[in-house]
């Protein structure tokens, strides 16, 4: 879970930068994805680093999901199926100190899958192209972003992507060994930080698009 | 003080157990939480009818025999055992919701107490080390750093109540058994089992039906002996570093 869900975020990272490329205008980002898909040429086929990176995310995301799952079935055996709310006072029903990050691990995991068919289906097969479709990556980014619902759709995803991150991050740490009581402040501050950085920096490219700052 | 208790009644295991309401005029706001299940038991058992039963033995905070679920917080609104809270952390008129530990391994046995055996057989799966018995060998031949010591000493506290696992939403055992671990694999004594204990005793864990560990950190909020939440991120350790080793 926290080693697939790292590779995840590595992922997310990268493809973060390369969205903030659109700035660049039509030629730079067009160029980036071009540069993708014969990278690593000609040592690998056109393509070829794109699909190795494809089967490495499709598996992370695969186990990471069998893996929440296996938990989440786990917690509702132990639990009669009611979690937190097993208790008949509806008294403290939050916790006592739980992060509503904690709170949105499971359906919110479910939301972001969603999100990323959606997504694929959008800019990368552009079976869905609210706005027009186009060859060119920079015009499907443009076009699709100039409709209020899909950046809405989009924020919905990312702010998902946010909270999953917050509790996600600091939970890998944990899972891996490495919290520390001393260090246990530091690591959910970076876990938010991160979160936040993460979010924000999807965010800007379609709010640029949709407030005219691009295109 | 004037208290309304809503209590689980549940007469056997099989009983499917309901929340009864009950009135209490005279609580003296000095006594404990137990003192005053004490009081309404004497007025039931005055009126013939059945106490509600509920675990306890040393009422100073040292066994971890008590422990219900007040106001939905393993052990109430202090950070402490249920037989430590005292009245006093209520006010005049409140109304206060008392349930038993609530997850699959914990069986309720009758209204207030769950049957906690499941924890005793972690223990037993690998909670232990193996020494010669005979004349006890020096106090300090076994040289250990203070920090160390210091370190196996607070996750020694755990006296098993099982807050950790009536507060986790997971229903999960880790921070029990994570303070097992960390208490013993801190110790010269503990090494020659370290592998092999973490391995025993996450399935034993697993086996008797505690939900998996999520990083939430209710556990380590309402442990009466503060055990921290890094123990069970030494058990991740120690159980990463013995599966790699395979030297189980
Ligand atoms: C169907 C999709 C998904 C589901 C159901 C899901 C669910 C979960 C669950 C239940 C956890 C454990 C949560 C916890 O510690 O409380 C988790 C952890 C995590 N998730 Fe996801 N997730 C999904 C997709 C993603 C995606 C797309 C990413 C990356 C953007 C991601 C990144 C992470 C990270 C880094 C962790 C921390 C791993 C750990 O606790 O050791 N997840 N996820
Ligand atoms: S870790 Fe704390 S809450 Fe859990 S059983 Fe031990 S003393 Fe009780
Ligand atoms: S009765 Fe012993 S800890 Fe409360």
């Amino acid at each position: 879970m926290a080693i697939t869900g790292a590779i995840l975020v590595l992922f997310l990272i990268a493809h973060m930068y390369g969205n903030l490329m659109i700035f660049g205008g039509q030629e730079a980002f067009d160029e980036y994805s071009h540069h993708l898909r014969v990278l690593g040429a000609p040592m690998l086929p056109t393509n070829g680093f794109l699909w190795i990176m494809r089967v490495v995310l499709l598996a992370s995301v695969l186990i990471h999901m069998y893996a929440a799952f296996t938990l989440w079935n786990r917690a509702r055996q132990a639990t009669a199926g009611k979690g937190s709310r097993r208790y008949h006072s509806k008294k403290n029903r939050t916790g006592v100190q739980r992060t509503y990050a904690s709170f949105t691990m499971r359906w919110g995991g479910v939301v972001i899958a969603l999100f990323v068919l959606y997504h694929l289906l959008h800019l990368t097969t552009n079976h869905i192209a609210p706005g027009g479709a186009s060859d060119s990556p920079y015009e499907r980014v443009v076009n699709g972003f100039q409709i209020w619902w899909v950046v809405l759709t989009y924020f919905i995803s990312m702010l998902a992507v946010g909270f999953h991150l917050r509790h996600g991050l600091w939970s890998a740490v944990q899972t891996l060994g490495k919290n520390k009581a001393r260090r246990q402040r530091a690591i959910n501050a970076v876990a938010t930080a991160v979160a936040v950085a993460i979010t924000v920096g999807f965010l800007i490219p379609p709010f640029s698009v949709l407030f005219g700052l691009v295109g | 003080m004037r208290i309304t208790l809503r209590v689980w009644r549940q007469k056997s295991r099989d009983d499917e157990g309901r929340m009864v309401t009950y009135e209490l005029d005279d609580v003296n706001e000095n006594m404990s939480f137990l003192e005053m299940l004490d009081v309404l038991n004497e007025k039931l058992t005055l009126q013939g009818e059945d106490p509600i039963a509920f675990d306890h033995d040393c009422r100073e905070g040292i066994c971890g025999a008590c422990g219900v679920v007040i106001n939905g917080v393993a052990h109430g609104p202090e950070v402490t055992t249920t037989c430590q809270l005292h009245m006093r952390s209520f006010k005049d008129g409140d109304v206060i919701e008392v349930e038993p530990w609530r997850a699959k391994a914990f069986p309720v046995i009758k209204d207030l107490v769950v049957d906690r055996s499941a924890f005793d057989r972690i223990i037993q799966a690998g909670g232990y080390i193996s020494a010669p018995t005979g004349t006890a060998p020096d106090a300090h031949s076994v040289p250990v750093p203070k920090a160390d010591a210091d370190r196996a000493f607070d996750a020694a506290t755990c006296i098993g109540c099982g807050a950790c696992v009536a507060a986790c939403p997971n229903a999960s055992a880790m921070l029990f058994t994570a303070a097992k671990i960390t208490h013993l694999g801190m110790l010269p004594q503990g090494q020659p089992e370290r592998a092999s204990r973490v391995v025993k005793m996450v399935n034993q864990h697993d086996e008797e039906g505690f939900g998996g560990c999520t990083n939430i950190g209710e556990c380590a909020a309402v442990c009466p002996k503060g055990i921290p939440l890094d123990t069970i991120s030494q058990l991740n350790n120690d159980l990463l570093s013995a599966l790699a080793s395979g030297k189980l």
